[in-house]
């Protein structure tokens, strides 16, 4: 995927049908070789069927959240246990003693405070580093503990939504982008780190390893606007942390990769992908090209990985050949 | 009459003033957190090295790592009732003030921001606030009583570094009990004094001179009294910077002595 689009995309724009001219002749004569094969109809048939009799079990869900609990585990337990392996919070912390500091959050205090200190430089160029080779919003999906309550919301959600009890209003993804402009004007403006007051994974990191506080009500707030208003909305729609680290992920060489060939356009992805709009790509006749990389805002959570029927759907470490 | 149907574009842009109306709302929500810090509700007593109210909420991170390296943990986080404030550490000296005992101000050393200035090195250099008598009446050595046992009561669960008991870890106060014939707490566990006195006899802390502070923190003087009693009144002086020791350890209820948020907590270090 283009870098542009990419960011177009993590800002809030819809995705775009190509255009012909813009499709590469392989995926072109794929794309008419698959509309031509009609065995392909029965064989998506028979993969959903399939999938329906012998539902998968998600794999990289548990591991994932077990490397979520774990980050915040060692929080707690370096402050009580005092292991003093990762002392601070998610916000700003010290890994075996070296500085790191949440981007967004020293974003804030940057422009808050107008004055940067060392300290605040070398754990902002860290993490910026770490999150770059890991994919920028690999935090949301792997690290932020918002993002496992709100997942947990979404099973909720999704029950409810089965049994027809609540319907899902998607709401309009530029929303984020207004959201982080506001916020950063505001920190600038104002003095203060206005975002912080509202941030729920900085409540819920403080929380977790400080002890709980009154804060937590907007925590629950959210969860409950989206298990009976709009499914993942915060995460999806609001998030101005999940904003900053999809610009870092937008270049990272960790990426999800789309293979045109493998793919039957079953659409099991775009079903659990909490930012389905980046796998636009997938729906039949819309690929640029054989290998797709997703754009900036996916969270390289893999739960479409798991989904996929016909794993077209892999992670992809790109090599330095493909930045050349 | 049948609805209207609306066209995609007409959906979207339903949607998107939704949204931004949604928006709105939270980011007033957030704004008004900017009230009480400004109407001065929360008037905390900061960590050492603290800069500027103002400067101090700018420059906070909200990592609580002072609170984490704190040996007497003597620093807490504020609740969303707070504001802006949310997250940023605070000082609750009657329940457990800032002794000095880890030496090293390892808040300050903590802090990532600089929103504790790393402008102070010695104890006597901070400027937490200044301790005021507030209840003289109540205040046993204006009274000319004395004080036998724990000071806040078995139960208290404040502590502190006795130099004589232990020269590394605090132990609570709870266990060391007092039996005074004038009681002078607040003068004879200041911080600021302890280090007075053991320069003055030539043993600084730690065999460093600059740990000795150039001014007294608190002192009793003698007043009038025409009972034949003899009464006294801690006086605060110049040297203070707002540990709150004394409040902790004062043992009426409540407290005779307490810390004050110092408004000037400006002039002492510079602020960046």
């Amino acid at each position: 995927m283009k870098l542009k689009t990419s960011y177009a995309e993590l800002f809030g724009a819809d995705p775009k049908k190509p255009q012909k001219s813009e499709i590469s002749p392989e995926a072109t004569e794929l794309h008419a070789a698959q509309r031509a094969d009609k065995s392909r109809i029965a064989k998506i048939h028979e993969e959903i069927a399939l999938l329906a009799a012998h539902p998968r079990i998600e794999t990289i869900r548990p591991f994932r959240w077990m490397v979520l609990i774990l980050v915040n585990l060692l929080f707690l337990g370096s402050y009580y246990l005092d292991i003093q392996l990762l002392e601070g919070a998610l916000t700003a912390s010290r890994f075996a003693g070296f500085h790191m500091a949440d981007l967004n959050s020293a974003l804030q205090v940057m422009l808050a405070f107008k004055h940067v200190v060392i300290n605040l430089v070398i754990g902002t160029v860290t993490v910026f580093i770490l999150w770059w080779l890991l994919g920028g919003r690999t935090f949301c999906s792997w690290v932020c503990p918002y993002h496992l309550l709100a997942e947990w919301a979404e099973m909720i959600h999704l029950k409810l939504v089965s049994k027809g009890w609540v319907k899902d209003h998607p709401m309009d993804r530029r929303a984020r982008s207004w959201f982080w402009l506001v916020f950063a004007v505001l920190a600038l403006v104002t003095g203060y780190t206005v975002y912080e007051t509202i941030s729920p994974t900085g409540i819920l990191s403080r929380a977790l390893i400080y002890g709980p506080g009154l804060a937590l009500i907007w925590v629950i707030a959210l969860l409950l606007f989206e298990i009976f208003w709009s499914r993942r909305a915060w995460c999806r729609y609001g998030c101005p942390i999940g904003l900053t680290y999809g610009l870092v992920g937008a270049i990272s060489p960790f990426k999800i990769n789309y293979n045109l060939e493998k793919c039957f356009h079953e659409g099991e992805c775009k079903k659990v992908c909490l930012v389905p709009h980046v796998l636009d790509t997938v729906i039949k006749g819309r690929a640029k090209k054989i290998s797709v990389d997703i754009g900036a805002d996916c969270t390289r959570c893999g739960r479409c990985v798991d989904a996929c029927p016909t794993e077209s759907l892999t992670f992809k470490f790109k090599g330095i050949g493909e930045y050349l | 009459m049948a609805a209207k149907r609306l066209t995609r574009a007409e959906k979207k842009r339903r949607q998107f003033i939704q949204t931004m109306g949604m928006l709105g709302v939270v980011t007033a929500g957030a704004l008004a957190g900017i009230i009480p810090s400004v109407k001065g509700w929360a008037n905390r007593l900061r960590p050492p090295g603290a800069l500027t109210e103002q400067k101090f909420l700018a420059a906070c991170i909200k990592c609580g790592q002072c609170v984490q390296v704190c040996p007497v943990n003597a620093i807490k986080l504020a609740d969303i009732g707070d504001g802006v404030g949310i997250g940023t550490p605070y000082i609750d000296s009657r329940e457990q003030a800032c002794d000095f005992s880890c030496d090293g101000l390892q808040c300050v050393l903590a802090c990532p921001t600089g929103s504790l200035t790393h402008e102070v090195n010695f104890s006597h250099e901070v400027d937490i606030g200044i301790a005021k008598l507030v209840r003289p009446k109540s205040c046993l050595a204006v009274n000319g009583q004395g004080f036998k046992g724990p000071a806040r009561g078995v139960d208290f669960k404040g502590l502190m570094r006795y130099q004589e008991v232990d020269r590394w870890n605090p132990i609570p106060i709870a266990d060391h009990p007092y039996d005074l014939e004038l009681c002078d707490l607040c003068v004879r566990t200041c911080p600021i004094e302890i280090r007075a006195n053991q320069c003055d006899i030539g043993k600084p802390p730690s065999g460093d001179e600059q740990q000795c502070p150039p001014k007294r923190a608190i002192r009793l003087v003698e007043i009038d009294s025409d009972d034949g009693v003899k009464r006294m009144r801690p006086e605060i002086l110049d040297g203070c910077v707002g540990c709150g020791v004394c409040e902790m350890i004062c043992p009426v209820e409540p407290t005779a002595i307490i810390v004050e948020n110092n408004e000037l907590r400006t002039g002492k270090y510079p602020r960046v």
